[in-house]
């Protein structure tokens, strides 16, 4: 499903993410771990296709095609999403409107996916404007409900949300992956950040990765890894794998 | 209902003007210094052009030039000085209420200048809704200006709603001069929408509350091209305790320039103003926003907020990582910050300001 190879990103002249190399297979998702500032979000908005990330060096292959200089809108149409971690308020557009917009031709029903997420009563409120932690994941939840991507990357799903409402968007994302469906016949598969480890409740995940300064450090079962991290920290963690 | 090219219809149904005359109760049509038409089917509501209005109601006399001073400017001395007044006199009598509204349609033709002096009374209890359509035709070639003074009447529990949609040219320049007297518990709103390009346009409607909880709401929603002069004001005077205003401008330049000007003056306790302008500057362009507000006892209570600024990167990007390409996204966020819902309007006006802002959607504003 996506494929990538040897990659370099900078921010302005900074270079920020290098040598990345990642393969995720169609039906699996993956879990990406590391601390603050250690390149997962800049990942992530990289392959989505944000102008502000350059690619110096590598490739990107998303279904066999390479995509690596494509606009965020065509990847979007070839199936790539994501659920942003602080996604913009955007002044006077509806969430109502940008649901109709990101649906097109599309036959959903909009009134009736917006309620199975709660947020049926902010179909006419300005996107993110004065919205919970937990409102502002709902919204990003019900935009992929509605983009029904192939490929789904989620920056921290769990993060300002609470408790209950970790269950509703974990179990949402969950059937967004398919991970209601037989393994055989799982077609997407995920690329998500977390810290707590919450979200994988709903996902199991098949793999881990850890980030480290811009690299991809080590690799392995993601639930082990989250449990070293956790008893350990990030710094022995990687010294240990390292070795 | 006068002979007019397609393209002329089309231009006076861009400005919210139906020939066909649906959803409207009522229509004054003036083309240069020609009154076309004028009649209202609405009981207890009068459409009149100024003669007509002037020679049935003796005591009309006292309204004109009551809220506008003839000695104001240039433009108020020109209307003044004619030796026959051109405009209509809209009158709902006691009671009234139109929820279809009213159009009035001044529409410049071949003329130089078109002159018109308009009175609005809303009395006792009364509701009144107007859309005014305010275009050229297509064959004013040497441009021409349209000098209108507009005098508003809101009586006690009554109600105002003005809706100007402008639809000019290139080469035309608009001098509207307008105010009104907002008597206790009375509503005025006035909406203005310019998604066109006009050559100038300059005007500070003023609204004065006089009587106890009254409110004035002024609207605006503008695109500037380059080469259009905007020079957009609206005041409010609160005279009343528990009068409010609310003063608030949307304003797009691609290339234009728009001056936004405002200002609420609290004079007495008890009462509340807002300021509002936010700019979006598409490209090279002039946006030079002047809120002023001005109190002068304890217990107003007065406020502003004027921004102007760039699309942002980033929220367009966040909408193409949702499948809309960038022409869509940008279009779609502009969209956004034009749509300003107006309280109290009735819903076939705010579809009429929706559908002038679709016109300049669809040609990717």
């Amino acid at each position: 499903m996506l494929h990538i190879e040897h990659l370099h990103v900078n921010v302005g002249d900074k270079e920020v993410l290098r040598d990345i190399n990642l393969h995720i297979s169609e039906g699996e998702t993956h879990v990406l771990l590391g601390p603050n500032g250690s390149g997962k979000t800049t990942l992530l908005m990289t392959i989505m296709g944000f102008t502000n990330y350059t690619i110096t060096r590598g490739k990107i292959t998303f279904k066999g095609v390479d995509v690596t200089m494509m606009h965020a809108h065509e990847r979007a149409k070839r199936g790539i999403g994501m659920l942003f971690q602080r996604p913009p308020t955007i002044s006077g557009l509806k969430l109502g409107k940008l649901l109709t917009a990101i649906s097109r031709t599309k036959q959903e029903n909009i009134p009736e996916l917006a309620k199975s997420v709660h947020m049926d009563k902010f179909l006419e409120r300005d996107i993110n404007k004065g919205f919970s932690g937990g409102e502002i994941k709902r919204s990003e939840v019900l935009q992929l409900m509605i983009q029904n991507p192939d490929f789904v990357m989620l920056d921290e799903p769990e993060s300002g949300v609470d408790l209950e409402n970790i269950s509703l968007i974990g179990t949402t994302i969950g059937a967004l992956l398919e991970k209601d469906k037989y393994l055989a016949k799982r077609k997407k598969s995920g690329l998500v950040i977390t810290h707590t480890g919450y979200i994988l409740d709903y996902l199991d995940a098949d793999k881990g990765h850890v980030m480290c300064d811009g690299q991809i450090r080590c690799h392995g079962n993601p639930r082990e890894i989250l449990k070293d991290i956790k008893q350990r920290g990030y710094k022995e963690c990687l010294e240990c794998r390292n070795q | 209902m006068p002979e007019l090219s397609k393209a002329d219809q089309d231009r006076l149904a861009q400005s919210g003007i139906d020939l066909a005359m649906k959803n409207r109760c009522g229509s004054y049509l003036q083309m240069d210094q020609d009154i076309v038409h004028a009649e209202c089917t609405q009981e207890g509501i009068e459409v009149l052009s100024y003669k007509h209005a002037m020679e049935k109601y003796d005591g009309l006399k006292e309204y004109v030039w009551k809220v506008v001073s003839p000695e104001k400017d240039e433009i108020t001395k020109y209307v003044a000085s004619q030796k026959e007044p051109k405009g209509y006199v809209i009158i709902a009598h006691k009671g009234s209420n139109n929820i279809v509204p009213i159009q009035a349609c001044l529409f410049l033709g071949r003329e130089q200048i078109q002159h018109v002096h308009n009175i609005i009374i809303a009395e006792e209890g009364a509701e009144l809704h107007i859309i005014s359509g305010c275009t050229s035709g297509e064959h004013v070639g040497k441009g021409g200006a349209h000098y209108g003074i507009s005098e508003f009447f809101v009586k006690k529990n009554a109600k105002i709603s003005f809706t100007m949609i402008h639809n000019w040219s290139e080469n035309i320049e608009v001098y509207p001069r307008s105010a009104s007297v907002v008597e206790e518990n009375g509503v005025f709103l006035s909406n203005y929408v310019c998604m066109q390009p006009v050559k100038k346009v300059q005007m500070y409607p003023t609204a004065t509350l006089k009587g106890a909880n009254s409110v004035a709401r002024f609207s605006s929603i503008v695109i500037s091209t380059a080469g259009s002069h905007m020079d957009l004001g609206s005041r409010a005077i609160l005279e009343a305790p528990g009068a409010s205003a609310e003063l608030i401008t949307r304003a797009i330049t691609k290339g234009g320039t728009i001056i936004s000007r405002g200002h609420i003056n609290g004079k007495v306790a008890g009462t509340r103003g807002h300021l509002e302008c936010k700019g979006l500057i598409l490209k090279d362009g002039v946006i030079y926003a002047i809120p002023e507000i001005e109190g002068s006892v304890v217990g107003t209570e007065l406020s502003h907020e004027a921004a102007v600024g760039k699309l942002a990167r980033d929220e367009i990007e966040y909408l193409m990582s949702r499948g809309l390409d960038e022409d869509e996204a940008t279009a779609t966020i502009i969209r956004g910050f034009l749509d300003v819902k107006i309280s109290g309007l009735p819903e076939a006006l705010q579809q009429q300001i929706d559908a002038s802002i679709n016109v300049a959607e669809k040609s990717g504003f």
